[in-house]
């Protein structure tokens, strides 16, 4: 009878139409895999023609042109193109599954400021939404908390794994800042006009959080009572946290970036910064960072050129910034078209593989997961995929195999099952 | 002299304006005072246009007994010589709240909506009120009074400001001395409309501009079939605006497009609306024109915005900066295209803005006779009521003016007002003119001291060569008190003075600082004229006025764009037709046609655009679109068929150009997803620069949308009292409205009399074939429903769009001959989309579906070449086919596929040039064209930009401006962008 269960299981599994339930998470390497013949976008600006991928207990042992020999399992790629998985950074990922059901909500927790609020230990591992990511590529998040002044601290996983502790490569990697907004919106519900005023609290607010920062600084040297919020801002002042800033104009970046800088804090990355190509060498003198919003967005100003969301990240790249895309103004399923915001930056002239690097290199590099994931080189994770065309272009975005480090992961999704059952049912006909 | 007799005695016998003989009086003894009085040697404007000089004004009980140049004077006549002096009729505004307290918002917090009316015996509807009078809370206010005859208003007409309908207004004489029984010149005056609701109810209904428009229109219905007496029970609403019908009506429409909206209702209804305007008419003179209505306009031109922080600059956009340089224009404006307008101080902040802002409208031309027939005649006209007031013609009210010369002049100054024959002292007329220039000797120093400005508004000037003394100046009742000190000791000096009645030399006592007294003299040395006309030249400067532009927004243009013929030499052309894709092919347009497809056309004086490795395609349509609207969901009921999008077309949308940019050429906007039944569509091609109705479609084919799932059974908002809450109700309520619409066609048809009802007229159309649904929809069970009702009531649904579980009911679809518009790639963000997949528009087509992709969303309608593009990636479409899904498919699905959606000969030249191959990420619309009219071109892009930020520079500089001189300015603001998409609910 067991055994009966078993061969129906396994019927159903390669049919592919045992829908509902999640893909299992893959076992570890166990043998070594060669990659051969595909076009290598190593995701720090260079490309591999032709080239050979050797990866072994989930790192990569040797790359490089034909030159290389193959070991293990060979996968012929030829024609096909390589890619390091992409990262999606920024994101309320697995801490919401359905937006409008709000049993199924975690993503913003009461308060104004509180970074010890983890994201981590809320993350849903078995989420339908971030599997539908990986197809297309997206195979790492940063799992952001949302709302309030200090929305807590994210931690950065990996999209394959049975639970939290399992996904995560990155804990407590940075806190959300949520910059105050010198203009605010007319609370027309309340009887105000609509639209967008100054905001007479700005500075107010602003020193609302200078205290608590000035404070938090404080009492790392000394503290009688435990104050968890505090406690958790620690990593900010020794370098070994950062401080995400989500910010859009021009006046709040500068104002950002100056307080923060002022009162301690080591490491300042933006988030959004619709405005930051006005300011690009004030960005580059404080050495910060920008995780630059998406490209599939409509201008903020009526008179912005139509296309200024379109190239922006191209705008702050020709600057010089460190830079990478971030998509948290949408909803969690939008993340699998990141490939398509940083296509969308080439499709402005930008060259495709810097494009590439705004959504895989650029931001490993400014989450500071980049001695592992983000590029393909010798030394590093496994964590890649082939796509049979430009994963970049919806067009020829088609993956046939993905690994996260090593462990060769499903493309299967629920989406793909209800595609394979729906088409079984109209062939019956 | 026997007509003047004659007159003399009917006023007497008739209108006495005191003469309330029969009330009784105990507080004295009963006499009057029947004496005339006259105004002589004055410069007398009976109206407008007819000056006298030297003429006389007789009065007597409040009225016009005589005017003009001979008239005899009664014997017991007081007399008084305006010499050197004028007279105008006083003005009237016709448009106030004056003296009727607005209503204010119940306090409470939020609830679930309120959908059934809150009163018993009226129209089924709080916000119509038409059983309003105005009189019934009429609180004559002194205060406002004096402010308005300060501003030289005579007469205002007011009535209660709150809701669609408001009921009836009062005419009323600004008479402090006498009582509302004097004073009140019509407690009726006209009748009152908006498209505002009042606030004094939460009934729901009409949440939108569009069912505002839709609710007085049935009202109008309504009333007819009232009248007719078809109508059992008792409705107070009805029969007070029936029995106001012969009144004229007033129309709050509030800016130039609502203006049209209420034109449009009018017309319907043969109501001539005197219609309340906004101030911006100017930007679309040729429609408003065309109205042929009458105007109230308000004078309320936007103060400059404060630029001096240009971060906070960013914020304000092209529009609203060009708004604050182009408004004073209107009037000019108005008077140009003989638009028959009177001025209000409706929207000012204060009455005084009054005066300044006429100034302005004076500096940009506005005529000064039309200003005052505006604020005179006109007024009076509209009113009905030119054989009482607006004029200084025998019968009138004695309504008056006196000022020191031509009444718009900038240093006349308004001496007296008078009302109904009272006299009310603005400024004093006897005091003598001290303006002028004078040495002073006080305190053993000689000081020059000029007196400058009006003479309400005296400025003084006290000096010893460079030094000056800072001084206060007061002057009434020929007393002139100087105030002066000396800046560096802290001293001050005080004098005063009489006047002497024939002016020059003065002197009197003075106070030196340590207290001791002495006397001061002031020798005239000459007039201040000089320096007054120097101020002169400095402000007749025209300012300058930046074109408007077709839209007046950024991006618009000067002139619109005109159709050209183009050769597209070489393109890979992308037919949407049986060729399929076709490599190095021409096309070529012609008087906005596509006249040639083909191989080496010759271009026969047509533009050759080289299109070699370009791609060239139609013109996108997007089947599902919320842009270039105001309104999108009348969420006031379950049904809204009787709202129409096309009642709210926005040309202004700035969506519009950026769609464009993307290769979007036609849209079908949608009513939003609150109800089962929404409301009516409008089709329309993106023609960037036209207005609302040059927009439209031609002979668009009708849609209206419906809706199924949480939306309109209110799953994901707080409210638990309307019906359908579940799908089951969707169901029933469809049955009950289309079993409605049967037995209302039925008896139409019958020849039986029939309540004219819009919503129902919609219904009946859908079941005769005459209107298409397109059906928003997610999950199987109510597609299969929707599919299964119509075909009980033996109707087609024409679309589902969203269908996003269109994929489990594809053969279903096939069989019923019904289409699928939806989303590429869009899931998880409510339940009913959990199994919403990308591979839905490609298992729809392998089963014979026609398929759309739309977008239902402002940003991503500008790519829907990527969004056509996925289906590539989830379910292996072919690209032609693909590609097919944002051209020929929608516009098959929206009827419109005989004219647009492919690359054929002789259908419109919709068309887009693509950098690239259409379906990439890379590709970037270099021009799109519609009907051969190129409204997005890459390169008149790049010179766009480089205008707006020309424009924008150079009306920062003038804010900056107008602040350092003085003027005043309000903080920087920004529109809220309000991308509306199904969900909204405005």
């Amino acid at each position: 009878m067991k055994k009966a269960t078993n061969i129906l299981l396994a019927a159903a599994f390669s049919l592919g139409i045992t829908a509902f339930a999640q893909q299992t998470p893959a076992p570890v390497q166990k043998e070594v895999i060669t990659i051969t013949g595909a076009t290598a976008h190593t995701g720090d600006g260079n490309v591999i023609e032709n080239s050979v991928i050797v990866f072994e207990n989930g790192t990569i042992t040797a790359m490089g042109g034909t030159e290389v020999a193959t070991q293990g399992r060979v996968i012929n790629a030829q024609g096909k193109h390589i890619y390091p998985g992409f990262i999606a950074p920024a994101k309320p990922l697995g801490l919401v599954e359905i937006n409008a059901v709000r049993a199924s909500d975690d993503q913003d927790e009461l308060g104004s400021m509180i970074p010890q609020v983890r994201s981590l230990i809320a993350y849903n591992a078995e989420s339908k939404v971030v599997e539908s990511l990986r197809p297309n590529g997206v195979l790492l998040g940063q799992i952001t908390p949302q709302g309030g002044r200090i929305s807590g601290s994210s931690s950065i996983v990996q999209f394959d794994a049975w639970n939290w502790e399992d996904a995560a490569i990155k804990v407590d990697d940075g806190i959300h800042l949520n910059w105050p907004s010198s203009f605010r919106r007319g609370r027309w519900w309340e009887g105000e006009e609509r639209g967008y005023k100054p905001n007479k609290e700005y500075n107010k607010q602003i020193d609302e959080l200078k205290q608590f920062v000035v404070n938090s600084n404080v009492y790392q040297n000394d503290a009688t009572e435990t104050n968890e919020a505090m406690k958790a801002m620690k990593g900010l002042f020794d370098g070994s946290k950062k401080l995400y800033v989500h910010v859009n104009s021009e006046k709040e970046i500068i104002d950002a970036v100056t307080t923060a800088k002022e009162n301690g804090i080591k490491e300042v990355v933006i988030v959004g910064g619709y405005e930051a190509y006005k300011i690009i060498p004030f960005l580059k003198q404080n050495n910060i960072p920008v995780l630059v919003q998406h490209t599939h967005n409509l201008p903020d100003r009526d008179d912005d050129n139509y296309d200024l969301p379109y190239k922006l990240p191209k705008l702050l790249v020709d600057g010089g910034l460190l830079v990478g895309l971030e998509n948290s103004g949408t909803s969690n399923f939008q993340v699998r078209n990141l490939p398509f915001y940083a296509g969308q930056v080439a499709g402005q002239g930008m060259d495709k593989e810097t494009a590439l690097q705004l959504i895989s290199g650029n931001t490993a590099k400014i989450l500071g997961i980049d001695a592992n994931y983000g590029t393909l080189a010798v030394g590093k994770s496994a964590t890649l995929f082939i796509s049979e065309g430009d994963a970049l272009d919806m067009r020829t975005n088609q993956l046939t195999h993905a690994f996260i480090d090593g462990r060769e992961i499903s493309l299967e999704t629920h989406q793909t099952e209800l595609w394979k059952r729906y088409m079984e049912k109209y062939s019956r006909k | 002299m026997k007509k003047y007799l004659l007159l003399l005695f009917l006023c007497a016998a008739t209108i006495s304006v005191n003469a309330q003989d029969y009330f009784p009086k105990n507080d004295g003894v009963k006499e009057s005072n029947s004496n005339f009085t006259a105004f002589t040697n004055a410069t007398l404007f009976i109206t407008p246009t007819q000056k006298i000089n030297k003429g006389t004004l007789l009065i007597h009980e409040g009225k016009v007994i005589a005017s003009g140049k001979s008239v005899t004077i009664p014997k017991n006549a007081v007399v008084i010589d305006l010499k050197e002096k004028y007279i105008y009729p006083s003005f009237i505004d016709p448009y106030t709240g004056f003296g009727i307290e607005k209503p204010k918002r119940p306090e409470g917090g939020r609830r679930s909506p309120q959908y059934e009316a809150s009163r018993e015996g009226f129209y089924w509807n709080d916000h119509i009120m038409p059983e309003t009078n105005g009189i019934d809370t009429f609180k004559y206010d002194k205060k406002n009074a004096e402010e308005l005859r300060e501003a030289g208003f005579g007469v205002v007409n007011t009535h209660l400001m709150d809701g669609i309908a408001r009921g009836t207004g009062v005419l009323v004489a600004l008479n402090d001395d006498d009582g509302d029984a004097a004073r009140i010149i019509e407690d009726a005056s006209g009748q009152f409309f908006s498209f505002n609701k009042s606030v004094t109810s939460r009934q729901s209904y009409p949440t939108s501009l569009m069912g505002a428009m839709a609710l007085l229109r049935q009202v109008y219905y309504d009333a007819d079939w009232y009248e007719k007496g078809k109508v059992k029970t008792k409705d107070r609403s009805l029969e007070a605006l029936i029995a106001n019908r012969n009144k004229v009506s007033f129309f709050e429409a509030g800016n130039k497009t609502n203006n049209l909206r209420a034109d449009k209702i009018g017309d319907q209804f043969n109501i001539n609306y005197v219609i309340v305007g906004g101030g911006d008419e100017y930007e679309a003179i040729e429609q408003i024109k065309a109205t042929q209505a009458r105007y109230i306009i308000p004078l309320n031109f936007p103060e400059a915005y404060d630029v001096s922080d240009p971060y906070a600059a960013e914020y304000i956009s092209l529009q609203e900066m060009r708004k604050w340089n182009q408004a004073p224009m209107n009037p000019k404006k108005l008077t140009e295209n003989n638009i028959i307008f009177s001025l209000t101080t409706h929207e000012l902040k204060k009455v005084s803005e009054f005066k300044d802002n006429l100034k302005k409208a004076f500096a940009y031309g506005f005529d000064k006779t039309k200003a005052l027939e505006a604020l005179t005649t006109v007024p009076a006209e509209l009113l009905g009521k030119s054989d009482e007031i607006g004029s200084l013609q025998p019968g009138r009210y004695a309504n008056f003016l006196i000022t020191s010369g031509p009444i718009f002049e900038e240093d006349t100054t308004l001496y007296e007002n008078w009302v109904q024959g009272n006299k009310n002292i603005i400024n004093t007329k006897d005091q003598t003119d001290i303006r002028g220039n004078y040495t002073l000797t006080a305190a053993g120093k000689t000081y020059d001291f000029n007196v400058t400005g009006t003479p309400s508004k005296l400025v003084s000037n006290v000096a010893i060569g460079e030094t000056e003394y800072p001084s206060k100046l007061e002057y009434s009742e020929n007393w002139v008190t100087l105030s002066f000190s000396n800046e560096e000791t802290k001293e001050v000096f005080r004098t005063t003075g009489i006047i002497p009645k024939q002016g020059g030399n003065f002197s009197g006592r003075l106070v030196a600082p340590d207290g001791s007294e002495s006397s001061f003299n002031a020798v005239r040395k000459s007039d201040s004229k000089a320096s007054s006309e120097e101020n002169k030249k400095e402000t007749d400067a025209p300012p300058k006025i930046l074109p408007i532009m077709y839209p007046n927004v950024g991006y618009g243009a000067i002139t619109k764009p005109k159709a050209q013929n183009i050769l597209f030499k070489n393109a890979t052309v992308w037919t949407s037709e049986d060729q399929g894709i076709l490599t190095e092919t021409d096309v070529l347009v012609k008087n906005g046609k596509i006249t040639g497809i083909g191989k080496n056309l010759s271009a026969g004086g047509a533009t050759v655009v080289d299109a070699t490795g370009k791609h060239l395609t139609a013109g996108i349509i997007d089947e599902h679109s919320h842009i270039a609207a105001l309104a999108i969901n009348e969420a006031g009921h379950n049904s809204s068929a009787e709202v129409t999008i096309e009642d709210v077309i926005d040309p202004e949308d700035m969506n519009i150009y950026r769609n464009l940019a993307g290769g979007v050429t036609t849209i079908q906007i949608l009513h939003g997803s609150a109800n089962p039944i929404g409301g009516r569509s409008a089709i329309i091609k993106l023609k960037w620069g036209e207005d609302a109705e040059g927009l439209k479609f031609p002979d668009a084919p009708k849609f209206i949308k419906f809706a199924l799932g949480e939306n309109v059974k209110q799953s994901n908002w707080e409210s638990y009292d309307r019906f359908p809450q579940t799908r089951m109700g969707v169901e029933q309520l469809y049955v009950n409205y289309f079993n409605r619409a049967k037995a209302y066609d039925e008896q139409k048809k019958n020849g039986q009399p029939f309540r004219y009802d819009e919503e129902m007229e919609v219904l009946v159309e859908i079941l005769n074939g005459e209107r298409f649904i397109s059906c928003h929809s997610y999950v199987q069970s109510e597609i299969n429903m929707l599919m299964k009702v119509a075909e009980k009531f033996g109707f087609r649904v024409n679309t589902f769009t969203h269908i996003l579980e269109g994929y489990k009911v594809a053969d279903k679809m096939k069989e019923h001959g019904v289409g699928g518009s939806t989303f590429s790639d869009w899931w998880a963000y409510k339940f009913e989309v959990n199994d919403a997949i990308p591979y839905n528009a490609a298992i729809m087509a392998s089963q014979g579906v026609t398929v759309a992709i739309n977008s239902d969303d402002g940003e991503m309608s500008r790519r829907l070449n990527q969004e056509a593009a996925k289906s590539v990636k989830y379910g292996g479409m072919t690209e032609e086919e693909a590609w097919k899904m944002v051209t020929i498919n929608p516009a098959k699905l929206l009827h419109i596929d005989n004219r647009v959606g492919s690359i054929k000969e002789g259908k419109d030249a919709d068309l887009v040039l693509w950098s690239d191959h259409p379906l990439s990420v890379y590709a970037k619309a270099e021009k799109t064209l519609i009907e051969g009219i190129p409204y997005f071109d890459k390169e008149t892009d790049l010179q766009k930009r480089k205008a707006v930020k020309a424009e924008r520079t150079q009306l920062i500089n003038m804010m900056l401006a107008e602040k350092n001189g003085g003027g005043k300015t309000k903080p920087p603001t920004k529109k809220e962008r309000r991308d509306l998409e199904c969900e909204t609910i405005n």
